[in-house]
């Protein structure tokens, strides 16, 4: 295989006093689709953030593209092709949809390239093109997300970290937000990471996953392997046994 | 009615510098919820600043020969030096305490206001220092309403100043970051705006405007003093509170507001109690309406 676009070595993070993060360790290749499941608290939000450098590494490594991105200020990352739609998506509410792209493609100077790619987050997502206008925080929750999808497109990401994009969601949308999952993936080769609480959403649309618990990794496995393993079927996907 | 438009006038005027100041507090507000009680003295530094430079340039005697060039040139490197002067506070002052407590920096910040304060006192003297206000000399009467140039002359530069402001903040990608910086500071991170930057330039922004405000008041009001920045920075805070903290155009109308309340008080209430009205304001909004005329984003819960 070729060698990881993304590797986690061993990484310890705490937030405030609470060790959230207790030696992760993870490997992501080039053109994968990586889902990472586990209970609320079990560490998988910190693990996005730590990678994206908000929350500060105490120990271990994050390797991107085969260097170091730890103690990196998080507002580099973009630039180099490391992106993440967070948790609550976080749009900026007093923001138009436009500006909201607009500041995806912040670090970007072409301004040809950034129309022509404003037309196709528009053209993946038609209900934003109406709303283009519209202050971020007046779309609807479901509107909010694709939003938060579309504006990480527009940084042309190499590595699109995704945190909980199914929450909250009425089921078409989320069958709609996997579709452009999948869609970015096969079509364009995006990797992308994804955490998810939904881990059946989640193992289906991914090749590998992760399982993590109280800060630590305790199974990783192919996808499939891991949606029909029995322990994983009672533990997260609700199944008596 | 003369009278009631002469006060219109002064009114204007003096409430269009109120507002200059006022912006400095609102923007730094909305950007880092800090109330920069050491705003005035970029106010006061300004004025001084201002005066030291067109001595400067009188020594030079340029003044005489092209005494809007040597304004326009004091006017320019006065705001340029304030602005350089408030990113270095904001280093050195708030930059340390950007995870502390609220109140550690704004303890901070009163702490700065003593320190900028009495470093004008120590190195330009207690005394009031004279403004060559000969400069911009005359006016012209309507009736008996007299507006003079000056008056002109402040109340277009800060039209300029007002409109380029909400240029720069609302039309260009700069701006567009700093809204953005200042409604959500992790997720404009992850869109790779800098905040720290973006944070030294609103003070930068903030001192500029204020600093220009101190020298047109070194104008009007024929001098300038170590201490000048305390009260004035007080009723533009008032100003801010009143149109909504963190609001730009609350902040333009509170200003406003402010300058023609203490105006029309003073004209017709008593002159005695000029600065009173502008407070009478202030804890009148924090006990009405906390969030201003404008404020809808008065919110604790946001980091």
């Amino acid at each position: 295989m070729a060698d990881p676009i993304l590797e986690l070595r061993d990484v310890y993070s705490s937030y405030g006093n609470i060790k959230a993060l207790k030696g992760v360790s993870l490997k992501v290749f080039p053109g994968e689709i990586v889902a990472i499941i586990g209970a609320n608290g079990a560490g998988k939000s910190t693990t996005l953030m730590a990678i994206s450098g908000i929350v500060p590494v105490d120990k271990g490594d994050i390797l991107y593209q085969g260097s170091s991105i730890v103690g990196k200020s998080a507002e580099k990352l973009p630039a180099m092709g490391l992106c993440q739609v967070p948790e609550g998506r976080r749009i900026f509410p007093r923001l138009s949809v436009a500006e909201n792209l607009e500041l995806g493609a912040f670090h970007r100077k072409e301004r040809a390239e950034i129309e022509q790619d404003m037309e196709r987050v528009f053209s993946l997502f038609p209900a934003l093109a109406e709303r283009r206008k519209q202050q971020g925080g007046t779309l609807s929750g479901g509107e909010q997300q694709m939003l938060a999808i579309a504006r990480a497109l527009m940084t042309r990401p190499k590595l699109l970290l995704m945190d909980e994009p199914s929450l909250g969601l009425a089921p078409l949308f989320v069958q709609k937000i996997f579709d452009i999952i999948h869609d970015v993936n096969e079509r364009e080769g995006m990797t992308i990471l994804l955490v998810e609480q939904n881990a059946n959403l989640a193992l289906q649309a991914a090749q590998r996953g992760y399982v993590l618990e109280t800060g630590t990794v305790t199974m990783e496995d192919n996808a499939d392997t891991l949606l029909h393993n029995p322990e994983i079927r009672k533990a997260y996907l609700g199944e008596t046994a | 009615m003369d009278y009631f438009i002469q006060q219109l006038i002064n009114g204007l005027t003096l409430g269009g510098l109120y507002a200059l100041i006022a912006l400095g507090y609102t923007m730094v507000y909305g950007v880092i919820q800090l109330i920069n009680f050491a705003h005035g003295e970029f106010f006061a530094a300004g004025g001084y600043m201002g005066v030291i430079l067109l001595s400067f340039f009188a020594g030079l005697g340029y003044i005489d020969t092209h005494p809007f060039l040597c304004i326009g040139a004091s006017i320019l490197l006065t705001m340029a030096y304030c602005a350089f002067l408030a990113m270095g506070v904001e280093r050195v002052a708030y930059k340390p305490l950007r995870r502390a407590s609220r109140l550690a920096a704004l303890v901070s910040a009163l702490g700065m206001s003593i320190f900028l304060s009495n470093g004008l006192m120590l190195t330009q003297g207690v005394f009031d220092k004279a403004y060559p206000s000969e400069l911009i000399q005359g006016g012209f009467e309507v009736g008996t309403v007299i507006v003079s140039y000056l008056q002109l002359v402040i109340m277009g530069l800060t039209i300029l100043l007002l409109v380029g402001l909400n240029i720069l903040v609302f039309k260009t990608r700069v701006g567009m970051a700093m809204r953005a910086t200042a409604q959500d500071k992790i997720m404009s991170s992850l869109v790779a705006i800098s905040s720290n930057r973006i944070i030294a330039m609103t003070f930068a922004i903030g001192a500029g405007l204020a600093a220009c405000a101190g020298i047109m008041v070194g104008f009007y009001y024929g001098s300038v003093r170590y201490d000048m920045g305390f009260v004035p920075g007080i009723k533009a805070f008032a100003a801010a509170v009143l149109g909504g903290i963190g609001n730009i155009t609350g902040a333009m109308l509170g200003g406003l507001i402010i300058g023609m309340v203490e105006i029309f008080g003073a004209a017709y209430i008593s002159g005695q109690y000029k600065d009173v009205f502008a407070f009478i304001i202030l804890i009148s909004v924090l006990y009405f309406k906390p969030t201003g005329i404008m404020g809808e984003n008065v919110d604790d819960t946001r980091v």
